[in-house]
């Protein structure tokens, strides 16, 4: 009998169903891979598992019994434990403390002083089966990545897990410490504990697990045991669908002007060796797994970080040591890709979102007093623009639009200082199918209009279907060049999933 | 680890001694300018006259651990003392410390209502209440000042095994302390809530509750700081412990404590505190214009909040995510 049953789940948002009855198994002792794309409903399905979310239809089944978790201390106690990415540790407090945090043992029932001794023995115990060598007193600050993953699966085996959930283990890993954690994988499952292991490494994937499951969409897109699946079927499920009706036909072509130019850009730790050429009129696309360095890159470029090596010229000029500032004043725009953090102030009012960046354009000559009508009037040119749809336009308060609308407010504060480069970092995360179209449509419009476009995309089909070119990024060097008609999904993935062989210092 | 990496640890290095450094500076400078100063009984008037802030800092610890802060503490002894003067004059000493602190958690528990339950910011809460309680307080004494007996007077002279009462109160209060945020699973929640309270909670620790308590403790530790305070000068006027709360975040954060949280303990606090006295003492024996005194605190405070923002951002530094290129930067 399966120790985990997940019979159709489904899951709406606001009215939007994103998980359209999910079903999957999960035996004892068995390693169960969970891949798709970033917004294919896997976070969803697992959150459900979790307790974090409430499920909308659909029902679990643990050891047999129903299983209907009210929140994450339900999954816990039924011996469900999921190890996030970003872990849970305080690394203020020592290994053996981050073990029994949430409850120690005492010298006796009733007193309240730790038994350290006895703590100590039992994090021994549990270090030991995750072959962790330091003294179980050593400050987790000490520890290494993959050595604070290892802390985290001794704490599940301390509470008896049944099922242990990994997002992405690897992504902070290194290779070494990576193949450490397939070991103790491999150990777990040994001792009859069942695992989900989420990740975009198919490679690992492929050898690490006994049955995989694929979802797209919100659904299952296919699936089965390891001997009947291979990365390139994996890949094919995962990406699915025909990409033309998504996406806009492009109004132009590149031109051979530059507007940005990166040569041999370094920062030791982030990227290396960043060579790339945008043109006035070309959407380039930059594709690449979490943590390959793209959003770095980004914030590299636009002055918000340093960097070792290396120039960067915009429009044919050269900018010696960028701020934003600069970065501004020669031409450059950038969207993050954390809109409610970075990009917005969510509590203001759509206008003083989008005169946020130009207010020094607008002051009067002398007393430096903001020319409010001429700014007025030209925020409302700019909200007809990106089609920005409110029902009080100006005044509404941009934490009550949609993510699209929310997007559409990002771009018209930059589209009023008229950039000549667009970096633009994630833009379509987290907006419905509608809101995408008129993003790309503006994108399209942009480029028409004269100015180039940098995005990062985690969205495979979204830069195949916008993108002159694609750069993959991976590990913080670029690994390769796609072109326009050469595009192919599968080759974009490998280059992004590829280890990458040892690289001169 | 490559070089820049090495760099940032040796100035840390530097940083988190830098403290005792300036402890060893004090103690030469002061020595070498008065005789008096290096005389034993200094040292023991030292600790007598730092023992009152160096409570107030320890209740304070506990608040800055979480990464709150408590404003409101000069105030809290001050409410204390008028109270127990005017309404419970004849109140043994071995009652009335017992009586003050709970007037201190009193105090805490309505801090904590306002910053647990109604999430208010600590920083504002305090604020209001610093100057809630002070004028609660002078209602009370009418703005006169409140004589305390000579019972409670003598005890600043009287000895316990040729120790004074002072320092036994400020030893007993470390040592619980100490205790509480080492060995006792609460303490070390403490630590776990300041470092990161989403992870605190979903590791099944009453954050909340947590909260409350540190706030609880810190009026708690007021209250008794205005024992030792009043046993000291006998009388408390309308301007007694005004300005404390900065001496005792100077204390902790002397002493290594964090404002950002989760780092530092007590006896680094204690550290601060005995600091600190010891310029003011080194100051009044060689006869130093007080009008430099807040000049030379201040400075010494600024010193302290400087070099824990440079240990924060190097600590920071050396823990920024690194994107792994293999194993060739391990």
């Amino acid at each position: 009998m399966a120790l985990l049953e997940c019979e159709s789940l489904r899951k709406s948002f606001f009215g939007v169903e994103v998980l359209h009855g999910v079903s999957f198994t999960l035996d004892r002792g068995s390693v169960l891979g969970l891949v798709g794309e970033n917004g294919s409903g896997k976070s969803t399905t697992m959150n459900i598992l979790g307790g974090v979310l409430a499920r909308d239809g659909g029902r679990m089944r643990l050891d047999g019994r129903d299983y209907d978790p009210r929140g994450p201390k339900d999954a816990l106690a039924g011996g469900i434990v999921f190890i996030h990415q970003e872990l849970n540790l305080f690394e203020n407090l020592s290994v053996e403390e981050n073990l029994f945090i949430g409850g120690f043992p005492r010298l006796a029932r009733g007193i309240p002083f730790i038994n350290r001794p006895a703590m100590r023995r039992r994090a021994r115990e549990l270090l030991e089966q995750v072959d962790i060598r330091h003294p179980p007193g050593t400050p987790v600050a000490q520890l290494s990545q993959g050595e604070r993953q290892l802390v985290e699966i001794a704490k599940a085996l301390s509470v008896d897990a049944k099922v242990i959930i990994f997002d992405e283990p690897t992504t902070s890993l290194t290779r070494r410490e990576a193949e450490r954690l397939f070991t103790i994988i491999g150990r777990l499952r040994g001792r009859g504990i069942a695992v989900i292991y989420i990740s975009h490494a198919l490679g690992d994937v492929m050898r690490l697990c006994d049955d995989i499951v694929v979802l797209r969409d919100g659904a299952v897109a296919g699936g089965g045991p390891r001997a009947a699946m291979t990365t390139e079927r994996m890949i094919a499920l995962m990406v699915g669908r025909t990409l033309d009706q998504l996406f806009p036909e492009r109004s132009s072509a590149p031109s051979a002007t530059p507007v940005l130019e990166v040569r041999r850009l370094s920062q030791p730790g982030v990227v290396h060796g960043i060579d790339l050429t945008l043109h006035a009129g070309e959407v380039l696309g930059i594709a690449g797994l979490m943590g390959a360095g793209r959003s770095e890159l980004a914030r590299i470029l636009f002055g918000l970080d340093p960097f070792r090596e290396g120039s960067i010229a915009v429009c044919g000029e050269p900018v010696e040591r960028p701020t934003p500032q600069l970065c501004m004043e020669r031409g450059m725009a950038f969207l993050t890709e954390d809109r409610r953090g970075e990009g917005l102030l969510m509590h203001a009012p759509i206008a003083e979102n989008v005169a946020l960046a130009s207010l020094d354009d607008y002051a009067s000559p002398w007393l430096r007093f903001l020319e409010r009508t001429r700014l007025g009037s030209e925020v409302e040119r700019m909200a007809q623009r990106v089609r920005l749809r409110a029902a009080d336009p100006k005044g509404a308060l941009v934490k009550n639009l949609s993510g699209g609308n929310q997007q559409k407010v990002v771009l018209a504060k930059w589209l009023l200082r008229e950039p000549r480069v667009f970096i633009l970092d994630e833009p379509t995360r987290g907006i419905d199918v509608g809101a995408k179209f008129e993003i790309y449509k503006i994108i399209d419009a942009l480029v028409a209009g004269g100015a180039g476009v940098l995005m990062i995309s985690s969205e495979m089909e979204e830069l195949m279907g916008m993108c002159d070119r694609i750069l993959v990024m991976n590990h913080g060097a670029i690994q390769a060049e796609y072109r326009r008609g050469a595009f192919d999904g599968e080759r974009i993935l490998e280059s992004a999933m590829a280890r990458r062989a040892e690289e001169p210092a | 680890m490559d070089r820049a990496t090495d760099n940032a640890r040796l100035r840390l290095l530097l940083l988190r001694n830098a403290p005792l450094a300036l402890f060893l500076l004090v103690i030469a400078v002061f020595g070498t300018l008065s005789d008096r100063f290096l005389d034993p009984q200094n040292f023991t008037n030292i600790l007598i006259q730092s023992s009152h802030v160096a409570i107030l800092g320890i209740g304070m610890t506990f608040v800055l651990l979480t990464a709150g802060i408590d404003l409101s503490v000069g105030t809290v002894m001050y409410l204390a003392v008028a109270l127990l003067g005017i309404h419970m004059a004849g109140l043994p000493p071995l009652l009335a410390v017992p009586a003050m602190a709970a007037v201190g958690v009193l105090f805490g528990l309505l801090n904590a209502f306002f910053i647990v339950r109604l999430r208010v910011a600590a920083f504002i809460v305090t604020l209001a209440t610093l100057f809630v309680g002070r004028g609660l307080a002078l209602w009370i004494t009418n703005t006169r000042m409140v004589f305390y007996q000579d019972q409670v007077l003598s005890l600043a002279r009287a000895e316990f095994l040729g120790v004074p009462w002072a320092i036994w109160i400020f030893a007993a209060v470390f040592a619980a302390a100490w205790v509480t945020l080492n060995h006792t699973p609460f303490g070390r929640q403490v630590y776990a809530v300041g470092a990161n309270p989403e992870a605190a909670a979903k590791a099944g620790i009453n954050v909340p509750l947590v909260l409350t308590a540190v706030y609880a403790i810190s009026g708690a530790c007021a209250g008794v700081a205005g024992f030792v305070s009043v046993t000291q000068v006998g009388a408390a006027a309308s301007s007694f412990a005004v300005e404390k709360e900065f001496a005792a975040v100077a204390a902790a954060v002397l002493g290594g404590v964090s404002l950002f949280g989760g780092r530092g303990g007590v006896a680094g606090t204690v550290f601060g505190a005995v600091l600190i006295q010891t310029v003011q003492n080194g100051l009044v024996i060689v006869n130093a214009d007080p009008y430099i005194y807040p000049l030379v605190t201040s400075s010494i405070i600024f010193l302290a909040v400087f070099v824990d923002s440079q240990r924060s951002r190097i600590l920071e530094r050396i823990g920024r995510r690194r994107i792994r290129i293999e194993e060739r930067t391990v």
